[in-house]
């Protein structure tokens, strides 16, 4: 009963051309039927979640942690609240990241929770940058 | 109390038959002969209606199933299809959404019986874990039949239940994987859930049959609590509660025709008649008003797991309700404190699932906190205390003495436990819709087709087609009306010939011919209204990036809240009507400039009825854009009220229909009910 063969082979790793995303900018990809936020961050949004204090996150991490070195403008985080399951709306909410209209949690604009119910922050999806305008998700 | 019959049929042939497989014997023992206590109220009726609902449930089941398609792209058209072509399948559908609202409400009645007059207590503990578990089962079977539809709430329901799962620890990411069969809810997730719902109902039977068998072992419990001693007690079940089941099955029949005829959606939800869409998630996911109350309990609990737990704990400790509760009398109508008690977790119940369709926030997280504790307080603390310190009054010496001492008072104590009920009933089915209502309510409008002798005007279903057809046409599709259904009755009243032309004037894509090429053709009558656009990137591409939505079930989609105590006068009057005033307020509620103060994002525009007043549709309407043949005047309001009465028909041919059917089952469900009253009452003149 658990995922067959074809549904293994569709959920393959997908490449996405960051080239257009331009800056202050996200996209939404699907990938094994979960939609993906690609964020192209602001410098402001980039240092309002490098300045975070990790000892007020509800679930600890550095954004360096959440982030490919040297691309630290990019935020490639997936789009499922970690409370029940909504998809949050990018560029919504008090920081600058995400809003979840299901039940309210508010994520900042690193995808850590910040406020409201869900218990942990957005899940970042296994990706690598094959060029600097090209990513592999999965 | 049944022991091996010494019934014969006979006749020869039977005889034959019982001498191999004693089934005659069986029946007569368990059904004709069987002694049941004489002062059985109507609240015993329902375990015979619940058998009823689950026979009606899998036969309607069963044949809906021969038409439907368990597959993500394919499920919510074949359901729709269903409705539409296959012969009574509007009724077939709506006897199975409705039946299992009513199975439900019928256990419900059930279970809070058993709890009332102590029907778990020694030596019925087996028979009220049976039903638990039969509970349980209705409740898995319950969830995965929403699923079926794929409409948003079936795919986002689905997504935020067995989400819950992943709160075990270490196993739970694997067994939501397994729920699935997928990364996430999908096509292999329908399947499964397909067939899981067609396995269910079977083992549900199963465990029916183990529950009837372990009540016909202890015999029924009664009114008094007092176990029957001699044969004064009891009257055979033939005919004396065979007739009696007959009344209160036809009285249930009635409650259900209601629902099935005349207010089908009102325990559902509008979003389900939107197909799933896992990029969209609806601003309230509510689950079906009978897992209101646990959804409740469950969003009470700051923590995820341990909301969980609770949720489920809720239901497993009526398990436990033999042991929690171990007081000597049974029935609480000796047990004055616990009688108090058990109506308070009674309105507890109730706000529960009240609460379950609130948004969780400010005073209802509040409330369902309290009120979840009160929950778990009653069977936890409050029946374990009370089975100590609490003195019963005395029972009657036996079942015979308790019906010769029935007084008038009797009545009213029925009586009132009726209205609480129908209050009860009432707001459950009220709460599917939550609380907060729009300051921008869509004005209530006239409309034709509204209240039991409600028609369609024909005159406006084609003037409401020619404004689909030279305004709306242009960009929105109407996927699953056919030429044909033009000239179906019920409908805009055109003949076949008239159809036809109609559809030849399209052109239709068809192919591959045989040289691989696909080609246009003119339109036939059993061809359907051919969609703007290809697909929907070009529709969305086309209009600022939102696909303009399929207008076919429109006028089901949309709805708004109506509010406390609104919802449960609607429920009275019939008003369904949510839907068509909408999308006519919507047609008619574009203003020029937002109010002062108000501004809204580039390329939308103001409409004052649209959730948020920012619509991505320029408005469509105005004065004299279309002329009509009967000299209608060439109106906003005019055009909005006829392509919305269209609207009402392409989302539901069948109306006239499923009224006028329903009038007749009316007449003859309520003569029925007098027959059978006036039966039973000539059957048990001499057992009172």
């Amino acid at each position: 009963m658990n995922p067959d063969a074809a549904t293994i082979a569709a959920g393959a790793p997908i490449e996405v051309d960051l080239s257009p995303v331009a800056e202050g900018q996200d996209i939404k990809v699907f990938w094994r039927g979960k939609p993906i936020y690609i964020s192209h961050r602001t410098k402001k949004q980039i240092d309002e979640a490098q300045q975070v204090a990790l000892s007020s996150l509800k679930d600890p991490e550095a954004d360096s942690a959440r982030v490919k070195a040297g691309h630290d403008q990019w935020l490639v985080v997936i789009g499922i609240c970690t409370h029940l399951g909504c998809i949050p709306i990018a560029h919504e909410g008090n920081y600058d990241g995400f809003f979840c209209p299901c039940h309210g949690s508010q994520y900042d604009s690193s995808g850590r929770i910040r406020q409201g119910p869900a218990p942990a922050n957005l899940e970042v999806p296994p990706y690598a940058f094959l060029t600097d305008t090209k990513i592999q998700i999965g | 109390m049944s022991g091996p019959s010494d019934f014969q049929p006979s006749n020869p042939a039977l005889k034959w038959i019982e001498r191999r497989l004693p089934i005659f014997g069986l029946v007569h023992s368990s059904f004709v002969a069987y002694p049941t206590p004489r002062n059985l109220n109507y609240w015993w009726t329902f375990g015979a209606i619940l058998s009823l609902m689950l026979g009606l449930q899998i036969l309607t089941g069963v044949i809906l199933a021969m038409h439907y398609t368990p597959h993500a792209d394919l499920a919510f058209k074949s359901v729709e299809l269903l409705v539409r072509d296959v012969n009574y399948g509007w009724l077939l559908r709506n006897m199975h959404a409705c039946g299992a609202s009513m199975f439900f409400f019928a256990v419900y009645i059930h279970m809070f019986r058993g709890l009332y007059y102590g029907s778990y207590k020694e030596p019925r503990e087996v028979l009220w874990i049976l039903g638990v578990i039969i509970y349980l089962l209705m409740m898995a079977t319950g969830f995965m039949g929403y699923v079926l539809p794929w409409g948003q709430m079936s795919f986002w329901g689905a997504t935020v239940i067995t989400n819950l799962f992943s709160a075990i620890p270490y196993v739970g990411k694997s067994i939501v994987t397994l729920l699935w069969g997928g990364y996430s809810v999908g096509n292999p997730t329908l399947n499964r859930f397909f067939s899981l719902h067609y396995l269910l109902p079977f083992v549900i039977a199963g465990v029916v049959v183990l529950h009837v068998w372990a009540l016909h072992v202890a015999g029924q419990n009664n009114p008094a609590g007092v176990e029957a001693k001699t044969e004064k007690d009891t009257v055979p079940f033939t005919p004396y509660a065979t007739i009696k089941d007959m009344f209160g099955v036809s009285c249930f029949l009635i409650f259900y025709a209601w629902f099935i005829f005349y207010m089908p959606n009102y325990l559902g939800d509008a979003d389900n008649y939107i197909p799933a869409n896992p990029g969209v998630t609806p601003a309230h996911i509510v689950p079906e008003w009978y897992y209101l109350p646990f959804y409740a309990i469950l969003r009470s609990i700051p923590n995820k797991l341990a909301g969980v737990a609770c949720m489920f704990g809720a239901i497993i400790v009526l398990a436990f309700l033999p042991w929690l509760d171990n007081a000597r009398t049974r029935s609480s109508k000796y047990r004055p404190l616990a009688k108090q008690f058990f109506w308070i977790f009674v309105v507890v119940c109730v706000l529960l699932g009240y609460l379950g369709a609130q948004p969780p926030e400010g005073i209802y997280v509040i409330a369902g906190r309290i009120l979840t504790i009160c929950y778990f307080a009653y069977f936890l603390i409050v029946l374990p205390l009370l089975s100590r310190i609490e003195t019963p009054r005395p029972v009657p010496n036996s079942i015979a003495d308790d019906v010769l001492s029935r007084s008038k008072g009797k009545v009213a104590t029925a009586a009132s436990i009726m209205v609480a009920m129908v209050v009860a009933g009432g707001l459950l089915a009220g709460s599917t819709q939550s609380a907060k209502a729009e300051d921008d309510t869509p004005p209530s409008q006239n409309w034709s087709f509204s209240g039991p002798l409600g028609k369609f005007d024909r005159g406006s279903l084609q003037r409401g087609l020619k404004v689909y057809k030279e305004v709306c046409s242009a960009c929105h599709s109407l996927n699953y009306i056919a030429f044909r259904n033009l000239a179906d009755p019920g409908g805009p009243g055109y003949s076949e010939a008239q159809a036809a032309a109609f559809a030849a004037d399209y052109k239709i894509k068809d192919g591959p011919n045989d040289q691989g090429e696909m080609f246009d053709r003119p339109g036939r009558p059993a061809d359907y209204f051919p969609p703007p656009f290809p697909n929907e990137q070009a529709a969305a591409a086309a209009n600022g990036g939102k696909a303009p939505p399929d207008l076919s079930l429109i006028t089901k989609a949309r709805g708004y809240e109506r509010g406390f105590p609104q919802f449960i006068f609607d429920f009275f009057t019939q008003f369904q009507e949510q839907g068509p005033n909408y999308v006519s307020a919507i047609l008619q509620g574009f203003e020029d400039k937002p109010p002062a103060g108000v501004t809204i994002p580039e390329g939308t525009y103001y409409n004052k009825y649209y959730p948020g007043h920012a619509i991505k549709m320029p408005k469509p309407l105005s004065d004299g854009q279309v002329t009509f043949d009967d000299g209608s005047p060439a109106t906003v309001a005019q055009y909005a009220h006829d392509v919305t009465t269209f609207l009402m028909w392409t989302a539901e041919p069948h109306l006239e229909e499923r009224k006028r059917v329903g009038m007749q089952v009316f007449v003859f469900l309520i003569i029925f009910a007098f027959l059978m009253y006036f039966t039973k009452k000539k059957v048990w003149a001499d057992a009172h």
